[in-house]
C-alpha cells in the first residue's frame, strides 16, 4: 500500500502524525550519535596517549582534499535542505532537481575520498602487512601511526558507508519524485532522509577537524 | 498545535553562507600555531567552530528551533548520553595513573 498523506487513526491531527515521524527518525539518529560518538571515544583516548605520532600521521593526509569535501558535503546539506522545502511547497520538477543536485554532490564527496585513499594506498598508510610510516621507521612509530590510520579508515570509512546508504535512498527519493507522489500533504521520507543526510554532514564537520586540521600547524 | 513551520530558502542560504564563512576560519585558524599562547588552543577553537556549525545544521536544517519540545529533548538526550561516556571514560583513563 502506498502512503498518500491520509490521517491514521491512532493521531488526531496530520501535524501530530508529521512530528510522530520526525521524532521516530530523531531516535534512530540519537542510536546513530552513539554508534559513532564510540569511535570518537577511542580516536580521544589514543590521541591524548600519543599526542606526537598521531600529530605526524595526520600531517600525511592532504588538507586540501578534506577543505574541498567539507564545502562539498556542506553544500550538498543546502541542496538537500531546499528539496525539503520543494516538497513543502509543492514544487515537484525543482524537488526532483534539488534531489539530483544532493546526489551529484554526495557522489563527488564519494569521489574525492577514493582518490585520498588512493593517495594512502600508494604511500603505504593503509594498516596491514605492507604497512610503513616512512623509510627507515621504527617499530614503535609504524605501531603508533598505524593505530592512527586504523582510526582514520574506520571513521572516514563508516562515514562513507553512510554516504552510500544515503545516495542509494536519495536515488529512491529521486524515482518516487519522478511519479509526483510527494506533496504538501504526504512528504514525509523526504524530511526523514534529509534528517539523516544533515546527520552524516554533522559527522563529517567534527572529522575534518580532528583527522586532518588539529595538528596542522 | 500550531501549522507545519515551512522554514524559507533565504534562511536556508543564510545559514550556508555562514557554514562557509566557518569552515574558511577554521582551516585559517589550524595554520596558525595557537598552542604558543595556550597549551591546546588548537583544539578548543576548531572544536569550538565544529560545534557551533553542528548546531547551525541541527537548529535550522533538521528544524530543531521549529520542532515541538518532545523532539528537542530527544536531541538533548542523544548529546547528554554522548557527554556521559566520553566524560566517564575519560576521568577513568586520566585518574588510573593517580593511584
Amino acid at each position: 500500500m502506498h502512503r498518500t498523506g491520509e490521517l491514521f487513526g491512532q493521531y488526531k491531527t496530520m501535524e501530530q502524525q508529521r512530528e510522530t515521524a520526525a521524532l521516530g527518525m530523531w531516535i534512530f539518529l540519537s542510536t546513530e550519535v552513539l554508534f559513532f560518538g564510540g569511535l570518537f571515544m577511542t580516536y580521544t583516548l589514543n590521541r591524548s596517549t600519543y599526542p606526537d605520532i598521531f600529530s605526524e600521521a595526520s600531517k600525511t593526509i592532504r588538507l586540501s582534499l578534506g577543505a574541498v569535501n567539507t564545502v562539498v558535503l556542506i553544500a550538498s546539506s543546502l541542496t538537500m535542505a531546499m528539496a525539503v522545502w520543494s516538497s513543502q511547497t509543492g514544487k515537484k520538477k525543482l524537488l526532483t532537481l534539488f534531489l539530483i543536485a544532493t546526489l551529484a554532490l554526495g557522489c563527488v564527496f564519494l569521489g574525492i575520498k577514493a582518490i585520498e585513499y588512493h593517495e594512502k594506498y600508494v604511500e603505504h598508510h593503509i594498516p596491514g602487512w605492507n604497512y610503513q610510516f616512512e623509510p627507515n621507521a621504527d617499530v614503535a612509530t609504524n605501531a603508533h601511526t598505524q593505530l592512527f590510520f586504523s582510526l582514520y579508515f574506520g571513521m572516514t570509512g563508516l562515514h562513507a558507508l553512510h554516504m552510500i546508504v544515503g545516495a542509494g535512498l536519495l536515488i529512491w527519493l529521486i524515482k518516487e519524485s519522478l511519479r509526483g507522489r510527494f506533496t504538501p500533504e504526504y512528504n514525509t521520507p523526504v524530511e526523514n532522509i534529509g534528517l539523516y543526510w544533515h546527520f552524516v554532514d554533522i559527522v563529517w564537520i567534527f572529522l575534518f577537524p580532528l583527522l586532518y586540521l588539529i595538528d596542522r600547524h | 498545535m500550531s501549522e507545519h513551520h515551512i522554514v524559507s530558502p533565504k534562511i536556508y542560504f543564510i545559514i550556508f553562507g555562514t557554514l562557509m564563512i566557518c569552515t574558511i576560519l577554521t582551516v585559517v585558524a589550524a595554520e596558525i600555531d595557537l598552542n604558543q599562547y595556550f597549551p591546546g588552543l588548537n583544539v578548543i577553537v576548531a572544536l569550538t567552530i565544529a560545534v557551533f556549525k553542528a548546531s547551525l545544521v541541527v537548529l535550522f536544517f533538521m528544524h530543531a528551533k521549529y520542532s515541538p519540545k518532545r523532539t528537542q529533548l530527544v536531541i538533548i538526550a542523544s548529546i547528554f548520553w554522548l557527554a556521559v561516556m566520553l566524560f566517564m571514560t575519560m576521568s577513568d583513563y586520566i585518574s588510573r595513573p593517580w593511584l
